[in-house]
């Protein structure tokens, strides 16, 4: 082990202790994450429930399949960190650094494609503010889906670019062999964390993306 | 300290897959009110399989299992709550209006 720091710090007695310890604090920490997106999600389903059927046009404007590409390059993200934390289980460093690598790429790829697709809406003026144009009868509704729209999946590519900043700050001490079977813990916490922001795109995609579409087919 | 076997991942990762592709399949399929029962079922199904094997909490102490249940409870009341109220606005009368 290359780690300076003494591996069991003077407050725990045992390394199971510190590492459970560490998981359960960090566990606290994404329940207040569940709230805070909570928030939000329950104003759309509000919303949603109120306004009768017009934020399925909001829904129809956005790109499915870039969304839906977006949940597979997640998804693909969240199993390649599983084999990252699994590899800083075992003390594989070669793995670990690999699997973070690959994790932080899919992670950018996502925040790109995201980037397309608020692109996108820019050039359709269908962003919240004095540009915003809609054609169909009630805009001042439309424009209030665009705007939970863009608070929820701004506040999730929020979370996904603090997490490829945690990724680079966690690589160069993995390549040193900071984490083995013995001190895993921040690999582990960072790979909760990462694996929330990964559930809360589950919801957004067939909450914003999804809902409604049936209307729009035959 | 427990350490899953892959083959416990890719059969997580493999569920995700199929559960992603089914949602928007579903999407475009007219099924009355069970096109958003379809698609929060799944979501559900995913989060969980996320939570208990991604996320180590079928392997984790009993403490941290109530902490994450409590949580989810937490977002329910919250949700369950204010549509308890918007929901059944208008449903009787006010009366003197």
């Amino acid at each position: 082990m290359a780690n300076p720091q003494p591996l069991l710090a003077t407050h725990f007695d045992t390394l199971d202790q510190q590492r459970e310890s560490a998981s359960l604090g960090m566990w606290v920490f994404l329940i207040t994450e569940v709230m805070f997106f909570g928030g939000l999600f329950t104003a759309y389903i509000v919303y949603r429930s109120r306004l009768h059927g017009l934020f399925d046009y909001g829904s129809h404007e956005l790109n499915v399949t870039l969304g839906a590409i977006n949940t597979i390059v997640l998804i693909c993200s969240s199993f390649t960190m599983a084999i990252a934390v699994r590899a800083s289980q075992l003390g594989d460093r070669r793995t670990l650094v690999r699997f973070l690598v690959l994790t932080m790429l899919l992670g950018l790829t996502f925040l790109g494609i995201k980037a397309v697709e608020y692109q996108e809406k820019f050039v359709h003026h269908l962003v919240p503010g004095p540009h915003f144009q809609w054609h169909g009868p009630q805009p001042r509704q439309i424009e209030m889906f665009f705007s939970l729209y863009f608070a929820m999946t701004g506040l999730h590519a929020l979370h996904m670019i603090v997490g490829v900043g945690l990724i680079l700050w966690l690589l160069p001490r993995s390549a040193k062999g900071f984490y083995g079977p013995d001190y895993h813990h921040p690999i582990e916490c960072f790979g909760l964390y990462w694996h929330f922001v990964d559930i809360v795109w589950i919801f957004l995609f067939p909450l914003l993306y999804l809902l409604g579409r049936s209307h729009f087919v035959g | 300290m427990h350490i899953s076997p892959l083959r416990v991942y890719a059969l997580v990762f493999a569920a995700l897959l199929v559960g992603t592709l089914t949602t928007v399949a579903v999407a475009f399929q007219h099924l009355g009110p069970f096109n958003d029962i379809v698609a929060l079922t799944i979501a559900v199904t995913k989060m969980t399989l996320v939570v208990l094997f991604f996320m180590h909490a079928k392997y984790s102490t009993r403490l941290t299992k109530i902490v994450v249940a409590s949580g989810f409870a937490w977002l329910l009341f919250l949700i369950a709550f204010t549509l308890s109220d918007y929901l059944t606005r208008g449903w009787l009368g006010v009366p003197g209006k």
